[in-house]
């Protein structure tokens, strides 16, 4: 379905990027796996995405600094030829409760979270545009719609990902490029896993389905977006998040 | 100057799809050419592909007309 097709994935080597990039090569894409440290495992998910028989490097880059991010976005065409998809994954936590936030906690999340989204939009826009085609698709947050307590930087920085996504969409439109975002809910991740068990109960009792969701269950939600079944869809925010917030 | 206003308006004719005669030095890309926004930062791509020169977001704010592009493509060649 995504044969031939080139993506980034921001963030990959772990959690919810790195299923998104499995589930894409699954679907034929080949898939530059982007990660700001784990090398080791970057490497891993590069070496799964090979044994599929697709295509696939690592490229260490921090997505806030823009020359790191042009630089990126550069060596990727140049391997493989072309960009069709963008997955905007790569984000932090900093929790704090907001009096006690300290500035530097709220620039870093905002920096990683919400500029480097708008820095990697706009470097893969240009190549998107001469294709006349492209799909961006970014992982909020359903905290980005509710608000959470303690998250004062990564709710802001979500819900600024919403608004970045339905303007980017407007832009790019009438150019055949598509962006989307998904704002998952409770995942169970590494981020996620440092939470007391006390508020993951707390959490259970306000999910319908009442349980926690799988990074697939993310990962195949970006699949629909990228392939041509998602190709009517743009502007939207998808809530994948057990029907926690309707 | 010739060459470069030549090269200048193919593009323009294949991006905006206006007649030759309209793409003049004076003309400019949004108020007589129809372009919008967007199309005038795809107008900028294509020059930097077609001169193999990089245009600053700076730079490529500051041309408005035809005459604006093929004066600024000539003072870097």
């Amino acid at each position: 379905m995504l044969e031939g097709k080139t993506a980034l994935v921001t963030g990959a080597s772990r959690g919810i990027g790195k299923e998104i990039a499995l589930e894409l090569a699954r679907q034929g894409a080949n898939v530059a796996i982007n990660f700001a440290g784990s090398e080791a495992k970057a490497n891993e998910v590069a070496d799964e995405i090979k044994a599929m028989g697709r295509d696939s490097c690592t490229i260490q880059c921090d997505v806030s600094n823009s020359e790191s991010v042009t630089d990126m976005v550069k060596a990727v065409i140049e391997r493989f030829g072309s960009l069709d998809i963008l997955i905007n994954n790569a984000g932090i936590t900093r929790d704090n409760l907001l009096m006690r936030m300290k500035e530097e906690e709220w620039d870093d999340v905002i920096n990683t979270n919400l500029k480097g989204v708008f820095l990697c939009t706009k470097a893969v826009t240009r190549q998107m545009m001469k294709q006349r085609s492209g799909r961006i698709i970014n992982i909020a947050s359903i905290v980005g719609v509710s608000g959470n307590p303690g998250q004062a930087n990564y709710v802001a920085a979500k819900a600024g990902v919403i608004g970045l996504t339905k303007t980017a969409a407007k832009e790019l439109a009438s150019r055949g490029i598509t962006v989307n975002a998904i704002a998952p809910g409770f995942i169970t991740t590494d981020m996620t896993d440092k939470l007391t068990e006390e508020v993951k109960e707390a959490m259970l009792k306000q999910i319908p389905l009442a349980r926690f969701g799988d990074p697939k269950d993310i990962a195949v939600t970006a699949a629909f977006l990228a392939s041509e079944g998602g190709s009517y869809m743009t502007g939207q925010t998808l809530h994948v998040d057990g029907g926690m917030v309707m | 100057m010739a060459e470069v206003l030549e090269r200048v308006t193919k593009i323009i004719v294949d991006r905006l799809g206006v007649e030759e005669s309209e793409v003049k030095l004076e003309a400019s890309f949004k108020e007589d050419l129809g372009a919008d926004s967007l199309d005038v930062v795809e107008l900028v791509m294509e020059l930097e592909d077609e001169f193999g020169m990089e245009i600053s977001d700076d730079d490529a704010e500051k041309i408005v007309t035809v005459g604006d592009a093929v004066s600024y493509i000539q003072s870097t060649m």
